[in-house]
Order: C-alpha cells, then structure tokens, then sequence
C-alpha cells in the first residue's frame, strides 16, 4: 500500500468530489422533474450520451477484468499476475458505475431488478441485463478477497480460492456474452443505423473490440495508479498481455473489411458522408494505428510508449460505440441531439466517483499486492 | 375476427382530424401547447398525448397544389421489433392484434423506441416516474366488442376497421379498380413482415414523400432472433475450451514445476 504520509484529499480529489456533488444535484433534479429536465432526450433521440458512454462504453471499459483474469489462470500467463487485482478493481467499479447510470437514465429505475420477474429470452437487453447482474456478482467475489485479507478474514477465503477457477470461468463466459449481446442490440434497426456499422457480425465484432479494449484499459490503468501511487512500472507485465492485441485488433480490421466486401459495401467508406469519415476516423485511430504501435517489440518493453498507443484503442473504442448507437442512427431530419450540460455533468460525476472509489480502495487494500 | 386492422386511405381522408379529437377523448389524453409550424399539422409530431396526428403534406404540380393527409400512429405490426426487444416483456402482441402496452413492467428503458421502425413509442419526458405511451388500438374499446375511437370517428371512411386479411383484399381491389387514382403500393401488407395498419395512397404521391420509412419485407426480430440463438451454444462452447485451457496449462505447469514445488513448500 502507499506512504500514509501522503495526504489522503489532495486537489485531485477535492475536484472529484465537487464533480460528483454536482451529479448528485442534477440527479436530484432528475428524480423530482424527469429526464426532460436534466436531458436534451427526445422521443427522436430516445438514447444519448449515457448509453452511448457509460453503458456502452463502460462496459466495453470493463473488459480488462475479465480479459486479464483468462491471461493469467486460463492460459497460464503468471508474470501478467500483478496487473490482475487492478484490472479486477477496474472492472468492478466499471459495472458499479455501469449501473449508477442506468438508475439516472431508466425511467422506472426502480425497478431495474423487474429482469428478475418478467423475462423476455428474445429481447437482447433481457440477456445483458442477466449477465451483467451475474457478473456483477462474480466480480464482487473476485474483489472479495482484496478485503477479506485486509481485515484477514482466513475462512471465507479459503472458501473463495476453492471456487476461484470457477469464478473465473463463469466470468469470462458471462463476459462473452454480453460483451456480444450489446452488438445484438443494435441489429433490430437495419433501416436505422448506418450500413456501414450494421451487420449480422456486429455481436462478433462488439466482442472482438471489447477484448482489444480490455487489454488497452488495463495498460492505461495500470500506468497511471502506478503513477499514482508512485509504485515500479509492470511494464514486463504489461509487455506481456500487450503481445495479443495487434492480433486482435488485426482479426477485427479482417473481419469488418471482409464483412463489408461481403455485403457490398466497401465503397460506402469512400462515399464522403459524414458516416463514412467517422467510420475511417475510428478505424485509423482504434485500429490500424495501435496495429503497428503494439507490433512493435520496443514499444512492449517501455510503459510509456504502451500507454500512448492505449489511448488510441480507447479513443478508437469509444467513438466506435458512439458511431454504432448514436452517430450513425437515422433520426427524424427535424431533430437534433447535444447531450445537455445536466447529462455530461452526470456523466462526468459517475467516472469522478469511480476514479475516486478506486484510488480510495487501492489505498487502502491490498490491490497490487496479494498478501499471504 | 382474426386479427383487427385498419385500412387508411389516404385519398379519401380529408383532414378534418375528428380521428385526432376522438383518440384524445378516449384516451383521455392532455392538450399540448404548440407552435405554428406554417402547417395545419397541429401538434406538429406525435408524443405521449397524441398518439395518432394527421399528417399535412403540399406539393406542388404542373398546376397549383397537391395537399394530402395522412394518419398517422402505430401500426400494429405482425412481428412488432418494440415488443420482440423489451427486456421485461412489457409490449404484448395480443391475440386481437393489437400491440399494447402493461405500464406495470415497464422499466423505463427506451429500447421499444429505438427498436420501432417506425418511430412510434414515445415518452413521458416531463414526468419523474415515465412511461412509454403510444396508440392501443383501443384494446379497451376491442375488447368490449367495439371498434377503435379514430375509425368510428372518422367521417369520410378513410379509416376502415377490420380482419386483417379482408382489409389486404379490400385494398388491393381499390388498387386494381382503380388505378388511375391509386397509387400501386399497399403499404404494410409486406413492410417488416406485415403491419396491421395498411395504407393506398393517392397515385400521384409514393409513400416516401408523405412521410413512411422505406422498409424491407424481413420482420426485425429475425435480426435479433439469428444471433441470440447462439447463446446457448457459445455459453457450452466458451465454458468447455476456457475449462480445457485451464487444465491444460495446469498441467503443464504441474510438470515443470514438480521438482521445485517441494522446496517452495514451506
């Protein structure tokens, strides 16, 4: 853990705090006055910001948990184990906050838990709704043994390294799934969304990119808590499950250029439309541009140089997931949508309280280090 | 009857909107302040106090103007995408027909409308506690054995209330009788899979311009239904390579490990 001479509320978490107190209020107003107070929504813009970031990307944010978990028990990858806990932490918190903003923008928030009662097996949502409060679940009891040693709590320990494997199977499994289901949900608007992003593929492509994601997330968060918390780079570490990703995101380029040549509709990316620039955007930034950044030997031996190509794939992520659920749908040609201040405010105060909720837990429990 | 439909002709429809004034009595649904858009259209779109709204269109022709008006509101589809995509079954294709909605699942999340090829669905945006809100084709009036607000409103039989499959026949006969004054397309006989609001329009406008989305004849939930149906074999397939993974590496490292692993031992 770190030096407890360090103060505890330095400015960086005076500003978190204000952020999320704002939150609170536009919450606040939202409960008493209704989304159209807080949000530039619309019957012809039903979905803005918050499922486009915090659901959509949030979740494809919160990959690395499950990603690093199959690196290292799965496939054996032990040097990659330091980065684990971080990368169990940030997931955990990422569902967390996943499911803070569903309480904002769902109109009966409080029935979210109604999955439970009322099922319908055709709707995609029924199926991410399951997995995510299942999984929800798996990366509490994964988090679960951060806390148990820290108040070295021996017998539901031993419990929960019994189940572990199984644990983290279910995890991956449940991850798999709705990791793809997010892309299943947008297959019902073939008419809607834009040619270039609709395709029987995207569940497959949802995932691929998760997993590419997954892996530049826990870079990214690896190097700033290191920062942070003035602890000895993982670069050997990071190095290591930086090996896949220029072969996933390769296997994503070759699948969504060959679907597309499938379907006919290569020229469609030259066709000079807005959708066909943010298409090349997203592509050249989360795709081909971290390719040859991670292919690179030397760039896997130096933090730094891995952390400026993680940006690109989160960068390249999310304008991705804005493109298939906001950008790229067909809206009624009299409306327009910009998030209004209220909705970035809440968006901005849920990432606030998750940066401030990690730093407070990898404070003060054993998250990078296991203790035996 | 099998399954109620509407037959909306637009040729016939002359704007007088008694359909409108009739859902919201009815429905007992609010007035809205508006704004004049230059149009009679009034309100300008739909929202969740107007569920049906005609719909004013002008254009222009060698001489002077075509003025056309259309009925709008939700059209009942046969495989409805609103009802295939809510997560809690809230949307029901009853056995009437009808698509309606049970406020009492409902979680708020929106997914009906962006699932609505359409645009139907709409929301109670102003209110803390919102639901969904769009035409039921009066299932309350159905199920008293009486025919919905608009069609028995409707003054000039531009809306006609029916069996689904009398009312494809009654459309396509107007068609063929009359061709010069019909336009050939019988809108929603083939849209998504089949609507139960059907529409002849006049022959000099194609349902484009007044407003209909151009759709393929695919039901929508044949899109979602494709990939959901690997789930149950991607949970089996992904469980039983992760688990063979996990043996396999465990053994492996079991037999390079061996020697050492006594000495770690404490």
């Amino acid at each position: 853990m770190t030096n407890k001479k360090d103060k505890v509320f330095g400015t960086g978490s005076i500003v978190l705090l204000v952020l999320i107190g704002l939150a609170l209020i536009v919450a606040l107003i939202r409960y008493f006055f209704g989304l159209g107070a807080i949000s530039n929504l619309s019957d012809a813009y039903p979905w803005g910001i918050w499922i486009s970031f915090d659901l959509l990307c949030g979740v494809a944010l919160a990959a690395g948990a499950f990603v690093t978990a199959a690196a290292v028990h799965i496939f054996g990858g032990e040097t990659m184990k330091p980065l684990l806990r971080p990368a169990i932490l940030t997931g955990f918190l990422g569902y967390i906050l996943v499911v803070l903003a569903l309480l904002v923008d769902l109109g009966q928030y409080y029935r979210i838990w109604h999955l439970t009662i009322y099922w319908n097996l055709h709707s995609p949502l029924f199926e991410v709704g399951w997995c995510v409060m299942l999984y929800l679940t798996v990366l509490a009891l994964e988090f679960a043994p951060m806390a148990l040693e820290r108040y070295k709590l021996q017998a539901p320990l031993k419990i929960l390294k019994r189940i572990s494997i199984v644990l983290i199977i279910a995890g991956i499994v449940l991850s798999t799934m709705h990791q793809s289901s997010l892309g299943t949900m947008f297959l019902i608007m073939p008419e809607k969304l834009h040619p270039l992003w609709h395709t029987p593929i995207l569940p497959v492509l949802f995932l691929t990119s998760a997993i590419a994601v997954g892996i530049a997330m826990v870079i990214f968060e690896s190097t700033i808590s290191m920062r942070v918390f003035k602890r000895e780079p993982e670069t050997v570490a990071q190095g290591k499950l930086a090996i896949g990703l220029p072969w996933v995101l390769a296997i994503y380029f070759i699948m969504k250029i060959a679907d597309l040549a499938v379907q006919g509709d290569l020229g469609l990316i030259f066709e000079g439309s807005t959708a066909s620039y943010l298409f090349i955007l997203e592509m050249i930034i989360g795709v081909i541009i971290p390719f040859f950044i991670f292919l690179s030997k030397g760039v896997r031996q130096s933090t730094k140089a891995m952390f400026n190509g993680s940006i690109f794939v989160i960068a390249g992520l999310v304008l991705n997931r804005f493109n298939v659920s906001l950008f790229g749908i067909k809206a009624p040609a009299t409306a327009s949508y910009f998030p209004h201040l209220m909705e970035i405010m809440i968006t901005v105060g849920i990432v606030s309280a998750g940066i401030m909720a990690y730093y407070l837990i990898a404070r003060y429990f054993p998250v990078f280090s296991e203790e035996h | 009857m099998k399954n109620v439909s509407f037959l909306i002709d637009v040729t016939k429809c002359i704007g007088c909107r008694s359909c409108q004034v009739a859902c919201k009595q009815w429905n007992q649904l609010a007035g809205e302040k508006t704004v004049n858009t230059g149009t009679h259209q009034n309100p300008p779109i739909l929202s969740a106090k107007t569920w049906t709204l005609i719909k004013f269109d002008e254009f222009e022709k060698e001489e002077g103007v075509n003025w056309f008006f259309t009925k709008i509101g939700c059209m009942h589809c046969e495989h409805p995408g609103c009802v295939s995509v809510c997560p809690v079954g809230a949307l029901e294709k009853t056995e009437t027909g009808a698509v309606i909605y049970h406020d009492d699942k409902c979680i708020g999340c929106r997914y009906c409308m962006m699932g609505c090829p359409f645009r139907i669905p709409t929301f109670e945006w102003d209110k803390a506690l919102p639901y969904i809100r769009k035409c039921t084709f009066c299932y309350d009036r159905l199920s008293e054995g009486e025919m919905p607000a608009c069609a028995k409103a409707c003054p000039t039989g531009a809306i006609t209330f029916g069996d689904r499959d009398e009312l494809i026949q009654e459309g396509k006969k107007r068609i063929e009788s009359k061709p010069e004054k019909y336009n050939p397309h019988l809108y929603g006989e083939k849209e998504v899979g089949g609507t139960s609001v059907l529409y002849v329009a006049p022959k000099d406008a194609d349902f484009a311009s007044l407003g209909f989305p151009v759709l393929g004849e695919r039901a929508l939930p044949t899109w979602t239904h494709n990939a959901l149906k690997f789930v149950p074999g991607q949970i089996v397939v992904v469980g039983a390579l992760m688990s063979a993974f996990y043996w396999l590496t465990k053994r492996k490292m079991k037999n390079k490990a061996e020697p050492e692993e006594v000495k770690h031992d404490e």
